[in-house]
């Protein structure tokens, strides 16, 4: 099974101080370090599991500028057999529609049996995935906790649903699924896995090499701004010894339904 | 009497007993060969291991720890009885050479090899023999009555470990019995002993009886030792054989972890296929011999942390279920199956994760056996193949991008010399090309960065400072020691690391660098190179003290009783035991006792740097053991001399709801509490324009 993980690169908040910059249009990036998107993680580890029981190939992509480089390298060390870097000025500007397409448009050109993203990026909206299901016709699940191949070309996929239930479905081959968190452990990928991918060729295309014209990148959602929330008020710091402390909490949180009474 | 038969001269059921006991040595002889060449076979087929340097000072420690047995009557009882076999073996081995060499050569006489010491020698061994028949009996009542908690097979091991070491016990007291009953025969035996005995019993039969017992108790020894000797390297009694060697080719230098792979230099790891151990194959051969030395006995997980806190790891297990793959895999007849042994089949990841490196195995190993450089090799694989625990996976990858496993900014690193609601500011300059000092003080992330450890760094920082002593820090330039990635198994990453750190270290100009954190004081010393001279903050303090510059003055807190818990880090690893107690015990008023548990013997807290990290599965946290050790001792103070440590033993006592009854304080914490009034210090020495962290 040949499969395509879009992964996305993106300021881990465990590792970066936030701070606006001084329009508030974007974070100021002047310190920040990066990492895979968490979620995309948890993908393409999906995917290499599932190739390494079924065959096939593993092709990571992202669409951004020449830095996000660095995340396809990781995920070649990790074990993705093949990495393609969409890279654009146009994508600097654009909204989750205009990569979406990109990425469509790759997959278009190229077969692949099943497509996966992560449910949502730390800085995205979770449309992307959705998105291209649409624009490239194909069945899509979101929020998908486990991937069982069946007989026929058919996938078993289940779904996180509300109150941590679980839905079941069968869905058809080639499909898009964006995968939660949680779905497995994704391994470790050390320093001298990444350094031994440091001159793997990875190639880059821009978008005319995908045959988008880069008008039809124009944004349709326009970013108005970021601001930082307002400290609230409601904390309530509980006092007394600590065995006074522990049981309010306790008769609080049944009060409120978070454990049972 | 009549003069003994010399055993090749009598006929055993008609046949020769000069055939017999030519022929019973060279068939023995024959297959204890072979079975060694088999058993050679995987060490030649195992990786490197440089172990023939420094003579001298490995002849020393089989001195020590073989000759003189050194370790072994840490366990009182048991190491009593182990000196007198073993002290029996070296005095009978000459016996029973001699004995053999009476069945092929019937006119050999003992006094050929020792003349004049010839009845000397004969009155001491019959004294040897019997208090070796002694031990082998308390030995026996000790395992079938007493049953020691540390010989327990290890869970889902059907064999009959009671019975093997009953049939050792066995052999070694029939050996020590016939040889006395055909010994009595020859020469008066000394009184009292088992020779003796013999000799009186043997006087009352006819002289043919009497004659017929002896010979036949000399075919009892020759078939005792040679089917002992054959049996020795099927089992934990392959140290008999195995224990000088293992000893002699032991490793030397405390405190470092083995390279990735020995005879490829540092900077080439990453050219190499594979690292760390996933197979038998690659251990190095000297860690296969480790396996075959192994006695058993059970010491190493007695003292183990891990153990004692029902984690998956039992160093003992560790060795002696590689040893049986071994002889699996390498099996004395038939065919062996190489490579395909991989450690995954009789390791399981959490027993990998579980060792805190804190060596207590290793102190206690009599036969030298080593633990940590195989742990670590085994991460280093684990790692290879990412199957690295979720919780260790976001601090590695914190330390890849940001140098500390907290994911702080690296312009923050010195943020604890700043003042805070609570405290003024600590004046330190940080080295860069303005800034040039004596001293580094190395302060490691957690120092740096946890708000309660932070402390530690700002207490070493006064002392150093109400010293007199010229020094700085690196600030943002600092970088994780990397002391706890490497012995987690990223050896890149540690060498990025490194790297870094040596670049800063050797720009900074300093000629000496002095650590509160021993994890940082091990890194710097052992795993680094070419930095100037490392030393930890209570050296400084002990030098301080002695030199009288520093007079610790008494505080309010008169009638203090204090607990001093070894860092593992600094005492076994480093073997700075004395100064902390010194310093302690200059402080005017406070009380010192000792935990049972103590220097070498020490017990782990639960494990610094990333083993924070981890979360074990285990029944009780190492940290809570330890802390119903200090409170045993009466104690109402745990002084410590790491960052770690207080870590877990602070935890330890919240989790015990302790905080009224007992604290932890740092080494450092407590000096500067009785510190001179800054008019009693001498005047700091400040370099011209220092830059400090902090403007007033």
């Amino acid at each position: 099974m040949n499969i395509l993980v879009c992964v996305r690169r993106v300021p881990d908040p465990a590792e970066n101080e936030f701070r606006l910059n001084g329009p508030r249009t974007d974070l100021s990036r002047d310190d920040l370090v990066y990492s895979i998107n968490e979620w995309d993680n948890y993908a393409v580890e999906e995917a290499l599991q599932i190739t390494s029981r079924l065959g096939g190939e593993v092709t990571v992509i992202t669409a951004g500028g020449e830095d996000d480089e660095e995340i396809l390298r990781r995920q070649l060390a990790m074990g993705a057999q093949r990495a393609v870097l969409v890279s654009d000025e146009a994508f600097v500007e654009t909204d989750a529609r205009g990569i979406a397409m990109a990425l469509a448009a790759y997959a278009k050109k190229n077969h692949f049996d099943l497509i996966l993203t992560g449910v949502q990026a730390e800085s995205g909206g979770a449309q992307v995935g959705g998105m291209m299901a649409a624009m490239l016709d194909l069945p899509f699940a979101s929020l998908v906790t486990s991937i069982e191949a069946l007989e026929g070309n058919k996938l078993k996929v289940a779904r996180e649903v509300a109150g941590g239930n679980k839905e079941i479905s069968e869905m058809d081959l080639p499909c898009v699924l964006s995968i939660q968190t949680g779905i497995n452990e994704p391994r470790y990928v050390g320093m001298r896995g990444i350094r031994q991918v440091a001159s793997v060729e990875i190639p880059s295309m821009d978008v005319g090499a995908l045959g988008i014209a880069a008008a039809e990148l124009q944004p349709k959602v326009e970013r108005a701004g970021y601001f930082t929330p307002v400290s609230g008020t409601g904390a309530e710091m509980l006092s007394g010894d600590r065995d006074d402390i522990v049981n309010e909490l306790v008769e609080r949180l049944k009060a409120r339904g978070g454990i049972p009474a | 009497m009549g003069a003994p038969i010399p055993p090749a001269h009598a006929l055993y059921c008609g046949v020769s007993g000069q055939f017999l006991f030519i022929a019973i040595p060279l068939i023995a002889l024959c297959f204890f060969g072979w079975t060694i060449f088999r058993r050679l076979r995987p060490l030649f087929l195992a990786l490197p291991d440089p172990r023939f340097d420094r003579p001298r000072e490995r002849f020393a420690l089989v001195l020590r720890n073989w000759l003189l047995q050194w370790k072994h009557p840490r366990y009182r009882l048991a190491g009593l009885l182990h000196i007198v076999i073993f002290l029996g073996f070296l005095v009978l081995s000459l016996r029973s050479l001699s004995l053999v060499l009476i069945g092929i050569f019937p006119g050999f006489d003992v006094q050929e090899l020792l003349g004049h010491f010839t009845a000397s020698y004969e009155y001491i061994k019959d004294y040897v023999a019997t208090a070796v028949f002694a031990a082998v009996v308390v030995a026996a009542v000790r395992r079938v009555v007493f049953k020691p908690k540390r010989y327990q097979p290890r869970p889902g091991d059907t064999r009959n470990h009671t019975a093997e070491a009953l049939t050792v016990l066995g052999l070694i007291a029939a050996l020590m019995l016939s040889e006395s009953a055909f010994g009595s025969g020859e020469r008066a035996p000394a009184a009292l002993t088992l020779a003796g005995g013999f000799r009186t019993v043997l006087t009352k039969l006819s002289v043919g009886s009497a004659r017929s017992i002896r010979l036949y108790a000399y075919l009892v020894h020759e078939i005792t030792f040679f089917a002992f000797l054959c049996f020795l390297p099927f089992g934990k009694h392959f140290h008999v054989l195995t224990s000088a060697f293992n000893i002699y080719l032991s490793k030397l230098d405390r405190g470092r972890v083995k390279p990735a792979r020995w005879g490829i230099a540092e900077d080439q790891v990453d050219d190499l296929e594979s690292l760390g151990v996933s197979t038998l194959q690659d251990f190095t051969w000297k860690h296969l011999l480790d396996f075959y030395s192994c006695a058993d006995c059970g010491r190493c997980s007695d003292n183990c942390p891990a153990h004692a806190a029902g984690r998956p790891l039992s160093p003992r297990f560790l060795t002696i279920k590689a040893r049986d793959a071994c002889f699996e895999a390498f099996p004395v007849f038939g065919r062996s199956k190489n490579g395909a042994s991989s450690t995954r089949e009789f390791f399981s990841e959490d027993e990998i994760w579980s060792c805190t490196t804190c060596g207590a195995c290793e102190e206690e190993c009599p036969m030298q056996v080593e633990y940590i450089d195989k742990i670590v090799d085994l991460r280093r694989a684990l790692v290879e193949d990412g199957a690295v625990p979720a919780s260790l996976q976001k601090p590695l990858k914190a330390l890849e991008s940001r140098g500390n496993p907290f994911g702080k900014l690296e312009k923050r690193r010195a943020d604890w010399t700043k003042s805070t609601a609570t405290q003024p500011a600590c004046e330190v300059k940080v080295l860069n090309k303005g800034a040039q000092a004596k001293t580094l003080f190395f302060v490691d992330s957690v120092s740096s960065y946890d708000d309660r450890i932070q402390r530690i760094a700002r207490a070493t920082a006064q002392i150093l400072s109400a010293s007199g002593e010229d020094f700085g820090i690196l600030g943002p330039a600092e970088k994780d020691s990397g002391h706890d990635v490497r012995r987690f198994g990223e050896e890149s990453l540690f060498q990025a690391l490194r790297q870094q750190n040596s670049e800063a270290i050797r720009a900074s100009g300093v000629t000496r660098i002095v650590a509160a954190d021993p994890h940082a004081l091990n890194a710097l010393r052992h795993d680094y190179d070419g930095l100037p001279p490392v030393e930890h903050v209570s050296q400084f303090l002990w030098r301080q003290i002695t030199s009288e510059k520093l007079h610790l003055r008494s505080g309010d807190d008169a009638g203090r009783v204090v607990a001093y818990h070894d860092p593992c880090y600094l005492g076994r690893h480093n073997q700075i035991y004395d100064e902390p107690r010194a310093v302690l015990d200059a402080i005017p008023g406070t009380k010192r006792v000792e935990m049972n548990r103590c220097r070498d013997r020490s017990f782990c807290c639960g494990g610094g740097g990333l083993m924070l990290n981890y979360e074990a599965p285990e029944k009780e946290r190492i940290g809570s053991l330890r802390l119903k050790m200090a409170c045993e001792t009466g104690a109402d103070t745990i002084v410590t001399a790491c960052p770690f440590c207080l870590i877990n033993l602070e935890d330890a006592i919240k989790v015990a709801g302790l905080e009224s009854k007992m604290r932890v304080m740092d080494l450092t914490e407590l000096v500067l509490e009785h510190m001179p009034s800054p008019t009693e210090t001498p005047t700091p020495v400040t370099a011209a324009e220092p830059q400090t962290a902090m403007v007033h």
